[in-house]
C-alpha cells in the first residue's frame, strides 16, 4: 500500500467519522428560561414531587423550590409486584430521595404538619413554617393497615399473609408467604378495598402471578384461587374487566364480586368479608394478600383542602380534573396519589400530569392561560403470566389510549408489553424523576 | 407513550444501561461501524472469503442475541403472544446476525491485513 493511496483513503474515512460526529451532536433546542423570584413549595419527593423539581429548575430561573419529605428513601413503586412475585429482589425499588434532586432546589426531611392556604403556609412537625407562592400537593397517599381487624404488618410473610403495597420489604416478605403457597397449595385469597387506590391493576397481577408460578412449579391442581374485591366488576374500564373476566375463566380463577375484606383471624387463617348486603362472610385461606383502603394523608384533610361532597371517607384534593389546580385556591396544585380526580394513581399518570402542573405554574407566574391538560391517561402494563403482559392505557372516559395502535394490541396478551415492564418501565421512570421523559 | 422524542429515547436508554455503559456500548458500536467502513475503503473490495465467514456466524450472532434477551427478561420462546412479538424477535435475531458478520469481518481485515 502507498503512502499517497492510504492518505486518500483516510481523507475519505475521516470524512465519513465526521459525518457521523456532527450527526451524533445534533440536540433539540430549549426554550429559554423564565426569570422569576417565586416561592414554590412542593410536599412530598415521590414520582411525581421529583419530576416536578427537576422541570421547573429547567422551566424557571431565580425562583425559591422547596421540597418537603422527611422520606431518605424512594421507591419505584411500579417495581413492588416483581418483587412479591420473587422476580427482583427488594433493593430493585429503592434509591435514596437526594439521588434523583437537582442543585437548586432545597429539601427539608420534615414532613408537612399544617398548610395554611389562606395565610399561604406550610408548617412541618419540626414547627419550620415557610410561606410559597405556589403550592403543589404531593405527598402521596396513606395505607389504612388499621381498617382491616385483625391485621398486623409484623404479620406479613408469615401464616400465609402478604400486603405488597406496604414497601419493598413488606413485597419481599410477601414473596415468602406467596412462594410457600405455590409450594404447598392450598386456597388462596387476593383482595382489594373499596376505596380509590394506586395502581388498580396491581391486585390482578399479584393474582396472574402467583397462579403462573404455581402452574410452572405443577402445582396449581392442588390450588383454589379466588379473586375478591368490593367493586361488581374485576375493573373500573368495562373493556378491560371483560377481557379480565375471560382471563380469569381461562386459568380457573374464582371471583367474590362485592366482598369487602374487614377481618382476618390469622391463627385460625380465616378473613371476614362484608357482601353488597353487609352481610358478613367467612371464608377459610392458606394464603391471602390484603391491600389495605387507602386515604389521602392527614395534613391534606386538617388542612382544609378536600372534596367536601366526594370521597368524604377518602380526602383526595378537590381540584379540577383537567388542570389538577385547586377548586377554592389558586395558588394549589394537587399532582400524583393524592389528586382528586377519578382516574390516575399510576405512575404513568404522574408522568402526564407533571407537564400539566408545570404549565400551570408557569403561566401563573407569565399571566398567562394555561394550556396543557391531564385527560385521566392511566397505563396499567397488566402482567397475566411471567413473560407475557397487556398494555391497557386508558382516560376518564374509559376510552382505551393505546400508545402504539395498530401495532402493540391493548387486549392481547404480549410478550412486548412484558418487556416493557421489564426493561423500560423502570428505565422511563427514572428518566421521568429526572425531568427528561 | 407521551412525548417520545430522540433525546427521551436516550434518556430511557442512559437509564436502562446506566449512563457509562451505554454510551460505552454506542463507541463500540460506532468504532466496529467505521472499522469496517474504514476496511472496506481502504481495500477496495469485499473479500468474499471473509465474507463468507462473517455470514456463518450469522446464526451465532442472532441465536446469541436473542437468548441474552430472553435471559435478562425472564422469557422464553412460548411467550410470544402475536405478530409483534414475532417481529421483535426477529429484529432482535436480525441486529445479533449483522452485527456479528461486521465484527467477524472487520476482525479478520483488522487481523490479517487486506490479502485473503
Amino acid at each position: 500500500m502507498s503512502t499517497n493511496k492510504f492518505d486518500i483513503n483516510r481523507r475519505a474515512f475521516l470524512a465519513v467519522a465526521a459525518g457521523g460526529a456532527a450527526l451524533a451532536s445534533v440536540t433539540p433546542s430549549t426554550a429559554q428560561p423564565v426569570a422569576t423570584n417565586a416561592k414554590i413549595v412542593i410536599i412530598g419527593a415521590g414520582a411525581g414531587g421529583t419530576a416536578l423539581a427537576n422541570r421547573l429548575v429547567k422551566r424557571l430561573e431565580g425562583a425559591e423550590i422547596t421540597i418537603i419529605d422527611p422520606r431518605p428513601q424512594h421507591l419505584y413503586q411500579p417495581g413492588l409486584s416483581l418483587v412479591a412475585a420473587g422476580l427482583k429482589p427488594a433493593d430493585y425499588v429503592t434509591s435514596q430521595t437526594t439521588d434523583w434532586l437537582p442543585s437548586g432546589v432545597t429539601l427539608i426531611a420534615e414532613k408537612a404538619a399544617a398548610i395554611d392556604p389562606e395565610a399561604k403556609t406550610v408548617s412541618t412537625d419540626h414547627g419550620e413554617t415557610l410561606t410559597y407562592d405556589y403550592l403543589v400537593v404531593a405527598p402521596g397517599l396513606v395505607l389504612d393497615h388499621d381498617a382491616i381487624d385483625g391485621f398486623d404488618l409484623d404479620m406479613v410473610g408469615t401464616n400465609g399473609i402478604g400486603a405488597l403495597y406496604a414497601g419493598p420489604q413488606y413485597a419481599a416478605k410477601t414473596w415468602e408467604a406467596a412462594g410457600k403457597f405455590t409450594e404447598d397449595g392450598g386456597i388462596g385469597l387476593f383482595t382489594r378495598p373499596a376505596t380509590e387506590m394506586k395502581c388498580a391493576g396491581a391486585p390482578l397481577k399479584h393474582t396472574f402471578l402467583i397462579d403462573d408460578i404455581a402452574r410452572r412449579a405443577d402445582n396449581r391442581g392442588n390450588m383454589d384461587i379466588t379473586y375478591a374485591a368490593p367493586q361488581g366488576s374485576l375493573f373500573g374500564v368495562p373493556i378491560v374487566a371483560e377481557k379480565v373476566r375471560m382471563l380469569f375463566a381461562d386459568r380457573g380463577i374464582n371471583t367474590a364480586m362485592q366482598h369487602t375484606l374487614k377481618s382476618i383471624e390469622p391463627g385460625q387463617k380465616t378473613a371476614t368479608f362484608a357482601d353488597k348486603d353487609g352481610f358478613n362472610v367467612e371464608m377459610a385461606y392458606d394464603y391471602i394478600h390484603v391491600i389495605p383502603p387507602q386515604r389521602a394523608p392527614d395534613v391534606i384533610w386538617e388542612s382544609g383542602l378536600s372534596w367536601a361532597d366526594k370521597w368524604t371517607d377518602q380526602g383526595w384534593v378537590e381540584c379540577d380534573i383537567y388542570t389538577l389546580q385547586h377548586l377554592r385556591y389558586d395558588s394549589i396544585w394537587a399532582l400524583g396519589d393524592v389528586a382528586g380526580v377519578p382516574k390516575g394513581k399510576t405512575a404513568a399518570s404522574v408522568k402526564w400530569q407533571v407537564p400539566v402542573v408545570e404549565d400551570g405554574i408557569v403561566s401563573a407566574i407569565q399571566g398567562n392561560d394555561p394550556t396543557e391538560t391531564y385527560n385521566g391517561y392511566t397505563s396499567c402494563p397488566m402482567i397475566t403470566r411471567i413473560g407475557r403482559a397487556m398494555l391497557v392505557e386508558f382516560d376518564y372516559n374509559n376510552d382505551l389510549t393505546p400508545s402504539f395502535p395498530g401495532i402493540i394490541a391493548p387486549l392481547e396478551e404480549l410478550w412486548i408489553s412484558w418487556l416493557m415492564k421489564e426493561v423500560a418501565l423502570k428505565a422511563t421512570y427514572n428518566a421521568m424523576l429526572r425531568g427528561r421523559a | 407513550m407521551k412525548d417520545m422524542t430522540f433525546s427521551t429515547l436516550l434518556a430511557v436508554f442512559e437509564e436502562i444501561f446506566g449512563r457509562g455503559l451505554f454510551w460505552g456500548m454506542v463507541v463500540i458500536a460506532a468504532v466496529v461501524t467505521l472499522a469496517y467502513l474504514f476496511v472496506l475503503v481502504r481495500d477496495r473490495a469485499v473479500s468474499w472469503h471473509k465474507f463468507l465467514w462473517a455470514q456463518l456466524s450469522m446464526p451465532v450472532g442472532a441465536v446469541f442475541a436473542v437468548w441474552f434477551l430472553l435471559a435478562m427478561t425472564h422469557s422464553q420462546l412460548r411467550d410470544m403472544g402475536g405478530p409483534i412479538d414475532l417481529i421483535v424477535l426477529f429484529m432482535v435475531a436480525a441486529g445479533g446476525a449483522v452485527g456479528m458478520a461486521i465484527l467477524v469481518y472487520t476482525g479478520q481485515s483488522l487481523l490479517r491485513g487486506g490479502e485473503d
